[in-house]
């Protein structure tokens, strides 16, 4: 008989933790299709954040470092600056990326870094229970923003990819989102797009995923995946935003 | 093969890094310890090596946690508050036992405080500093010659003991210029590192993380980092002594205050005053027991730093009521004579000499 689906060899034998439904565990699963595809499993260094994702470096099979909060670009610019022939991507959420480790990312795009990057954009602190995100839209209620995010006391959701984007050195800014059977298709292939990148010696490259939180959105993943399309995707355009 | 040349302590470091062969330097500008980055800016890449300066102190720590994974040998140097900011990094090396060195050229404080010398830093450095049950193997020059022998026993003694080695200096052995031997008089040992992260290859994964969910676990992995640590205890115990042998007083003080003390010894000698100098080279491990020896002898002890009494616990410790133990301080940046030093121990030295009198 014909095998039509299996595990990734860069997956290990492990359970994921995520809740079902979370988009975590599609984009993990890319990643690690993506490893076995190039053929990079072997060289790969990944490095994961403090968040919901803190637990990848059970689930993935190569080698793998746990960054404190925010700093997987600055510990993924460690490892690649005195490997440079190994493969490095970071993964990040958003609380990760676009709070405590604004600074990390915007100076790893700015130098140029050789890394890629996978930024799972949720609109919340899913692993610390649902807070207020710098990228929770405006309106949208979390546990530290109960009545709804007002931008007179909190301001506004911050575009990283659109603020990348402005800078000179990276190669590929992409901001895709699983949620329809052409979006699936689409991610994969951002995220092929900006591990190709590093393989061809290009600078930094990052992924930018429209993600959901059913559990903390109080919602089935169905009516989560609607919600993106609906109320993400406007505030958050899909789109290339750099490819050079 | 001689290679003698005048330097500052700082581009001492530099130069003993290369020598203990530093695969890469990640820093931050802060006076004053500039000429580290600055300097090797040029030699590091000049010799096949990585140099890179960060957007923050915080992220050069995490770029050496990133760098010292793989098992490079990897370094940082900063000042007072940027060694603060690192806090959360050393921790996090401690705790994923990788090897690093960071360099400290103190100044005073707290605060933005100054760029003078200062020696405040000590709690910080050899109690922990950031969160967590972990300690930093300290050395802690007095020459522009120790900053660069240091380098590589700090390379050398971080792959050992599995965890980062602090340079304890200050702004005035950073900047002071001295003769110093380039000399290659060093054995380096090429530990193995299987735990590195290099790519699989023919391997199971390795993973770098300092996060353990099941609490028994994560007491082992602490009770793992305390063996160590009281291995270190019994090995690394590093010190030196100036006429501590007749002494009815002993000064104990490290870095820069110890050569200020030492002059004290000789001009106080001359008015026929019997002091001493012990001066702890490994801050941690604090040479307790020595010192608790010395205690036999009857002499009273003073530590001397720049700082408001940091070190003066150990010393306390160690003594333990044994003997008297006083203190002498300046602080914010302010670095003590020696006639104050003679003046104040002029005060207490008939007490301290002859505490029954
Ligand atoms: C220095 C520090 N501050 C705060 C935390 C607590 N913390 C853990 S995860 C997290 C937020 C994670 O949110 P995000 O990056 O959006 O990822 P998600 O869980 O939604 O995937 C926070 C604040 C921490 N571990 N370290
Ligand atoms: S808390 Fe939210 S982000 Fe975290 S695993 Fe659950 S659904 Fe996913």
């Amino acid at each position: 008989m014909k095998k039509v689906f299996e595990r990734p060899k860069s997956l290990r034998q492990a359970e994921f933790t995520y809740c079902p439904g979370c988009i975590h565990s599609i984009i993990h699963r890319m990643v690690a299709e993506t490893m076995d595809e190039l053929d990079i499993t072997n060289r790969t260094i990944g490095v994961c954040p403090v968040g919901c994702a803190v637990f990848m470096y059970e689930y993935m099979n190569c080698d793998m470092i746990e960054a404190a909060h925010g700093r997987a670009p600055a510990v993924a610019t460690g490892v690649k600056r005195v490997l440079p022939d190994k493969f490095v991507w970071a993964y990040q959420g958003d609380g990760d990326l676009a709070s405590i480790g604004t600074a990390e990312i915007i100076h790893a795009a700015a130098r140029g870094e050789k890394i890629s990057v996978v930024f799972i954009n949720n609109t919340t602190y899913g692993m610390t229970g649902g807070q207020m995100a710098p990228t929770t839209l405006v309106g949208q209620r979390g546990s530290t923003c109960p009545a709804g995010r007002d931008p007179e006391h909190t301001g506004y959701p911050i575009r990283v990819s659109e603020m990348l984007a402005t800078l000179d050195a990276p190669s590929y800014i992409a901001r895709v989102t699983p949620t329809s059977p052409a979006g699936l298709v689409k991610t994969k292939k951002a995220i092929k797009r900006a591990f190709e990148n590093q393989l061809a010696g290009k600078a930094f490259s990052m992924v930018e995923v429209l993600s959901n939180c059913p559990t903390h959105w109080r919602m089935t993943p169905i009516e989560s995946f609607k919600w993106i399309d609906e109320n993400m995707t406007p505030v958050f355009p899909l789109g290339v935003f750099v490819d050079r | 093969m001689t290679n003698r040349k005048l330097m500052k302590g700082n581009e001492a470091i530099c130069y003993g890094a290369i020598a203990g062969r530093c695969d890469a330097f990640f820093g931050y500008p802060i006076t004053p310890q500039n000429e580290i980055p600055e300097l090797m800016s040029t030699l590091m890449p000049d010799n096949g090596h990585v140099c890179l300066q960060a957007e923050s102190e915080v992220s050069a720590i995490n770029m050496v946690y990133g760098a010292a994974s793989t098992g490079k040998r990897a370094m940082t140097s900063s000042s007072s508050p940027g060694i603060s900011l690192k806090q959360e990094g050393i921790s996090y090396i401690a705790a994923a036992e990788l090897p690093c060195v960071i360099v400290n050229v103190q100044r005073g404080g707290p605060g933005l405080g100054n760029t003078q010398a200062g020696q405040a830093d000590y709690f910080q450095t050899v109690k922990g500093g950031g969160h967590g049950d972990y300690k930093v193997i300290t050395l802690a020059p007095w020459s522009v010659q120790e900053c660069y022998d240091f380098m590589p026993l700090a390379f050398d003694l971080a792959d050992e003991y599995r965890g980062p080695v602090a340079i304890l200096m200050d702004a005035i052995i950073g900047q002071m210029l001295e003769a110093v031997e380039l000399h290659d008089n060093f054995e380096i040992v090429d530990r193995p590192k299987p735990w590195a992260v290099t790519g699989m290859r023919e391997r199971d994964h390795n993973v770098v993380n300092s996060l353990w969910i099941d609490v028994n676990v994560m007491e082992e992995v602490n009770l793992r980092l305390q063996a160590r640590y009281r291995e270190a205890e019994k090995n690394e115990v590093r010190y030196a002594e100036y006429k501590v042998e007749d002494a009815d007083m002993v000064f104990v003080a490290y870095g820069c205050s110890a050569r200020v003390c030492r002059t004290v010894v000789d001009l106080a000698r001359e008015e026929g005053i019997k002091l001493g100098l012990f001066r702890p080279v490994s801050l941690y491990p604090f040479p307790s027991n020595r010192i608790a020896q010395i205690t036999k002898s009857g002499c009273s002890f003073m530590a001397v730093e720049m700082s408001c009494g940091q070190m003066v616990e150990d010393v306390r410790l160690a003594v333990n009521g044994a003997s008297e133990v006083l203190f002498y301080g300046r602080t914010g940046g302010v670095v003590p004579t020696p006639t104050e030093i003679l003046d104040y121990v002029k005060q207490v030295y008939d007490i301290a000499a002859n505490p029954t009198s």
